[in-house]
């Protein structure tokens, strides 16, 4: 039998509310040591309150949990000394240099070979020759980079970004991502919120919430396993359009047009097959596929509205 | 206890930040200077020629002396000759003169005779010419109540030779001041030292207050709040630049003070670097309890008014304590600026040290620690 993976955080039944609106409710997860969990979840479902409840910046109205076997609740500072933090809002100084922020960062860690470290953070990011730049200054896909090395610079055993790719090219965002996982190589942990379902594929576990509540967790696999969704993908002429008319029927979830194909699914399969039925015919050609993620993550935000 | 590393990172950042924002230089110099000069602008609004009425008792040469040397100097216009203490009173209130002069009937047998030395009638009493004046405008009142007393050393020069010579060695007469309308004298020498509260409460309360609501508007709050660094070292190292800012701005006004105004240093140089060291670090303190409290840049400017306006009109600074209703004695009473104003009054035109001052003193040393207690109670490592 292997050996239980020490969990870097392990949370539970966390609870929080801003005025009357209870925006994280009974939250429980488990983080395993050495993985990338993507956190995902609709706008204001409560991805960003969440992280920092984990990373000691708001205090849980109840609830209780470790974070690098440390109590979130008493011994926030030392959890802070070990967990690397990007805010989803640009949060270093514009008006200080790239190379000042980074100092400052290695000043308030209070981190040894300081000049050192600074140096090498520069020379990774390839930013050695605009170290006097001012930060406010940089392109959106820097700036991010810069907020990466500014998090990492501590050496953390925790990494907690968020959304730390929004707003950045696709080929930035390669680069980031390649270095999320070389981090994770070295045994970093992280947990890093998005809403892009390619980054969500990068990663080895996936938390989706909604509306403060953990719905689906589990690897990519699992989570899709898991909402027993069937899929139907149909082609022909006009089929993409038919997304509209297919779509009002009973029993179908959603219907969305992917290129020239349809993609049509619910929840039940007898009613969508039943619901399909009078377009199961030539010239359009029905295949029953797996769900895509994204397919799941709408079909899981379409019921916990229904919930809601 | 805390990191000199942490504050040093946090004093560093804020001074680099400081030294690229052009508003700093703006509220460090150029805030003081506009205002000595508006200030000093009134002082010196042509307060010469004022309007004087005599009574002259005493017939002698001297007598007429002093009044021409009075007249010389050319602040005095004498408007009228009055007869009796009555039409003086009545020149003053009615506005017709602002000064009054009396010259008793023995003046000219006091100055001959000199103080009585061996001190059988009573104490030793000289020559005197008294003055009354209407120190309800005490801008203008100032600079040539300074004039008068000068009159004293110089009036009579020509007059004292021969054997009465030596008379010139000590003061031949005294000038007796009595200001009315305004018992505590808020003359042009008490508002500009008055002025060093004021431009240090508006420029540090706001710019630390400010500073730190910015850091919460920028999100950059979020950023520092995730890194392990104790609130006692951002305060610390947030406001160690602002003393300095503080101590640039006191030396820019006490040195104008002293140039262009000719404000008397009298001494108590003690008090005077307590007190301001008290009320600079307690005024940042202020700025940084506000900042924990508001959510905005705008919120702080509004909370910094808030203080700033009772700071200026209940304080001393514009109206003379003494002649403001109770309750706003008891308001401008619990006014850290109140107690500097005593203070700094008090050293540079009385000379009075610590030994006078320690009420006031201790005042500021009891606002220090409660709004750093404050702050510190209330400064928040979450963002709860
Ligand atoms: N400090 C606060 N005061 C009041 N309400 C808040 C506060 N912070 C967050 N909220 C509310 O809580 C809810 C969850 O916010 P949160 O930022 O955690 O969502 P999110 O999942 O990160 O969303 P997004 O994907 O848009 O970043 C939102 O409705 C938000 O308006
Ligand atoms: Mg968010």
């Amino acid at each position: 039998m292997a050996e239980a993976r020490r969990l870097a955080i392990d949370v539970e039944g966390l609870n929080k509310s801003f005025g009357d609106k209870r925006v994280v409710k009974d939250l429980t997860i488990k983080v395993e040591e050495g993985r990338i969990t993507g956190f995902l979840g609709p706008n204001g479902s409560g991805k960003t309150t969440t992280l920092r409840m984990i990373c000691g910046l708001l205090t849980p109205d109840s609830g209780s949990g470790t974070c690098l076997g440390l109590d979130i609740l008493k011994d926030a500072r030392r959890i802070k000394r070990q967990t690397g933090y990007m805010t989803q809002k640009f949060s270093l100084y514009d008006d200080l240099t790239i190379a000042e922020n980074l100092m400052f960062t290695a000043r308030v860690y209070g981190l040894d070979r300081r000049r050192e470290r600074v140096r090498d953070a520069l020379e990774q990011l390839g930013l050695t020759q605009r170290r006097d730049q001012a930060a406010g200054t940089l392109s959106g896909g820097w700036k991010q980079r810069l907020a990466l090395a500014a998090c990492v610079l501590h050496e953390p055993k925790l990494l907690l970004l968020d959304e730390p790719t929004a707003g950045v090219d696709p080929k930035a965002r390669r680069a980031f991502w390649d270095e999320i996982h070389a981090l994770a190589g070295e045994g970093m942990t992280v947990m890093v919120s998005t809403h892009y379902m390619d980054e969500a594929e990068r990663c080895h576990d996936i938390a989706y919430i909604a509306y403060g509540e953990l719905i689906a967790r589990g690897t990519a696999e699992e989570v899709i396993a898991q909402s027993k969704l069937a899929t139907f993908r149909v082609e022909g002429p006009g089929a993409d359009r038919l997304a509209r008319e297919i779509g009002a029927r009973p029993g179908v979830e959603m219907a969305a047009p992917f290129g020239m194909a349809l993609h049509v699914s619910g929840p039940d399969r007898g009613a969508l097959e039943a619901a399909i039925a009078p377009w199961r015919k030539p010239p359009l050609v029905w295949t029953e596929i797996e769900p895509t993620l994204e397919d799941v993550f709408i079909h899981l935000m379409n019921r916990s509205k229904d919930n809601w | 206890m805390f990191s000199s590393t942490r504050i040093f990172a946090v004093m560093v950042k804020e001074f680099t930040q400081l030294s690229r924002d052009r508003l700093t230089y703006a509220m460090i110099l150029l805030l003081p200077i506009v205002q000595l000069m508006l200030f000093g602008y009134a002082i010196n609004a042509n307060p010469k020629h004022l309007p004087v009425a005599v009574m002259v008792q005493d017939h002698g040469p001297l007598a007429r002396s002093v009044l021409q040397a009075m007249t010389n100097t050319g602040y005095f216009d004498i408007v009228e000759e009055a007869t009796s203490s009555r039409e003086l009173d009545h020149a003053l209130e009615s506005g017709k003169a602002q000064f009054t002069v009396t010259i008793p009937p023995d003046f000219s047998r006091k100055v001959v005779r000199g103080p009585d030395p061996s001190g059988l009638n009573g104490a030793p009493k000289g020559a005197q010419v008294l003055v009354e004046a209407d120190a309800s405008d005490p801008a203008s009142t100032g600079p040539a109540l300074a004039a008068l007393s000068g009159l004293a050393q110089t009036a009579l020069v020509h007059d004292l030779k021969g054997p009465l010579q030596p008379r010139q060695a000590n003061q031949p007469f005294e000038v007796v001041l009595h200001a009315r309308y305004n018992p505590e004298n808020v003359s042009a020498y008490n508002i500009v030292p008055g002025l060093l509260g004021v431009v240090l409460s508006m420029t540090l309360v706001m710019m630390t207050a400010l500073g730190m609501t910015r850091e919460l508007e920028r999100g950059t709050m979020e950023g520092l709040l995730a890194t392990p660094v104790r609130p006692i070292e951002v305060m610390i190292g947030k406001l160690l630049p602002y003393i300095g800012i503080g101590l640039i701005q006191t030396v820019v006004i006490l040195t104008l003070a002293r140039v262009l105004f000719h404000v008397p240093f009298e001494g108590g140089w003690l008090a005077l670097a307590l007190g301001t060291a008290l009320f600079i670090v307690g005024s940042l303190a202020l700025g940084f309890l506000i900042s924990t409290a508001a959510k905005s840049q705008l919120q702080a400017m509004q909370a910094s008014f808030f203080y700033l306006l009772p700071s200026i009109l209940l304080s001393g600074f514009a109206f003379p304590f003494r002649g403001m209703p109770a309750w706003a004695q008891a308001i401008g009473t619990i006014l850290p600026v109140t107690h500097f104003l005593r203070v700094i009054r008090g050293a540079l035109l009385k000379g009075l040290g610590t030994g006078e001052s320690w009420p006031s003193l201790a005042a500021l040393s009891a606002f220090v620690l409660v709004v750093t207690g404050l702050a510190m109670a209330r400064y928040r490592t979450t963002l709860d």
